[in-house]
């Protein structure tokens, strides 16, 4: 491959969901794609995750199941290339990875999602400090195992998570609601209750968006069948207790008082970022949006579409986004490309 | 001699084991509570609440976090006109809220423990 350009039709550049699910679609339109992933897994911030909401569907499913429409479709597929360079020649586009290969395509489609928040900046809320303090990814991680722990390898008294954590704060920097943060802690309040029925679990939160279906209910099912307590406030600091738990300051603001308590584990709900990827190839073709997301061209009408010709957005590089939502717009997405390559549907049924 | 100087009590809730067992009890007798969202329906119907100051989504917040002062004074001001119950829109039963409340914190009810624990954390 090394020295060779390689042409394609449409480059699809990221492996999650969005990215997948178009490639998928338009293989079944007899479109050629190509699938790029930086990483060595495919769809792999879904792999670092137990089960999914609202359904409590498991997570490893989903992405076996995604990766094996890669394999049916028979789609060219790249593991471990990441993609560093985009850009427009003429009437394709050329893509560089990171070992200086390069890639010729007609269409583009950016489908690169989004990083985590990284817990540790801020400081304050001691993530990486204190042994008890972890973030909504790391709990996944003990959910798999099966068995919730404190820091002592005993099952813990009591659990708290922290809403917002890199979401919805001015002094990081992002404005935004990560969106999915509010339901995935009511999804992990729920396990940690399944599996540890004696520990007590708060939930600290400014707003409770529960935005899908079944959301609502399932916030619902937290408070009354697993005594899950909401507590409205803002975890503002954290320190370590003598016996290695965590203490946390807030306010009950329904109450109108500040409140001091201990916990065995503190869980950071950390928010979504433009990742890496989307941050640099957003930027390389002037489509840099807001916080570094991808900007669509318009959020209505055409919110695949780019300011670019020949460029597609798709996914989590917009914008915080459920994996259901990402799979949708990468459907609307393929459409569009369809369209684009003026394309009659080649099987027709 | 005294020199006007007085020691400030910690104005922050800090929950504590008893407090809890108190609102597991509470949760027990009335289900329904821990549904609550905190929308304030209840206080804003609260014909009490009209004419004067008594917040009883305030109170059965406070009783969460185990503090219970005056709430027991505070509750008298309720005439369980059931209008509360009425408004709420995760059907808690607040009028059997109340009447599980009066009783937990009427001092003649309770636990010689339980009056010494109220004793203790009157802040």
């Amino acid at each position: 491959m090394d020295g060779k350009i390689i042409s394609i039709q449409v480059a699809i550049i990221g492996g999650g969901p969005a990215g997948i699910e178009a490639a998928s679609i338009l293989s079944r339109y007899g479109v050629q794609v190509s699938l790029f992933e930086g990483e060595s897994k495919w769809a792999h911030n879904i792999g670092n995750k137990f089960k999914l909401f609202p359904d409590f569907s498991s997570a490893d499913e989903l992405v076996q199941t995604l990766s094996q429409k890669i394999v049916e479709n028979q789609i060219p597929a790249y593991l471990s290339t990441k993609i560093v360079a985009l850009e427009k020649q003429k009437n394709a586009w050329v893509l560089t990875d990171e070992q200086g290969r390069s890639y010729v395509a007609d269409t583009v489609l950016l489908a690169t999602g989004y990083d985590i928040f990284d817990a540790k900046r801020k400081e304050e809320l001691g993530y990486g400090i204190y042994n008890g303090v972890m973030t909504s990814v790391d709990l996944e991680a003990m959910l798999k195992t099966g068995k919730i722990t404190n820091v002592l390898g005993e099952q813990p008294q009591c659990v708290t998570f922290l809403q917002c954590v890199g979401s919805r704060d001015e002094k990081i920097g992002n404005h935004y609601c990560s969106k999915v943060c509010c339901v995935t802690a009511v999804k992990q309040a729920i396990e940690v209750k399944k599996m540890s029925p004696q520990t007590d679990v708060f939930v600290f939160y400014m707003d409770l968006r529960m935005w899908g279906q079944g959301f609502e209910e399932l916030y619902r099912e937290a408070q009354e069948k697993y005594s899950i307590r909401f507590v409205r406030g803002r975890i503002s600091e954290a320190a370590s207790t003598f016996d290695d738990r965590v203490q946390i300051k807030a306010e009950d603001t329904l109450v109108g008082q500040p409140l001091k308590m201990s916990t065995d584990l503190l869980v950071l709900m950390v928010g979504m970022e433009a990742s890496c990827g989307t941050k640099k190839l957003a930027a390389c073709c002037g489509i840099d949006g807001e916080y570094g997301f991808a900007l669509s061209k318009q959020p209505h009408l055409a919110d695949n579409q780019t300011a670019q010709r020949g460029l597609f957005v798709a996914g989590a590089c917009k914008r915080p986004m459920s994996i259901s939502d990402a799979i949708n717009d990468a459907r609307a997405a393929a459409t569009e490309i369809v369209e684009y390559l003026k394309i009659v549907p080649a099987n027709k049924k | 001699m005294d020199f006007g100087f007085t020691i400030s009590k910690p104005r922050s809730i800090e929950p504590t084991e008893a407090g809890k067992e108190q609102l597991r009890l509470l949760e027990e007798q009335v289900p329904t509570f821990r549904r609550c969202m905190n929308c304030g329906g209840c206080t804003a119907t609260c014909s009490a609440g009209h004419f004067i100051n008594f917040n009883i989504r305030k109170v059965h917040n406070l009783y969460r976090w185990g503090q219970y002062k005056e709430l027991d004074e505070e509750l008298q001001k309720c005439m369980l006109c059931g209008k509360c119950t009425l408004v709420c829109p995760r059907g808690v039963n607040l009028r059997s809220l109340i009447i599980h409340l009066r009783k937990a914190l009427n001092k003649d009810h309770l636990s010689n423990d339980f009056q010494h624990f109220i004793r203790n954390n009157n802040r």
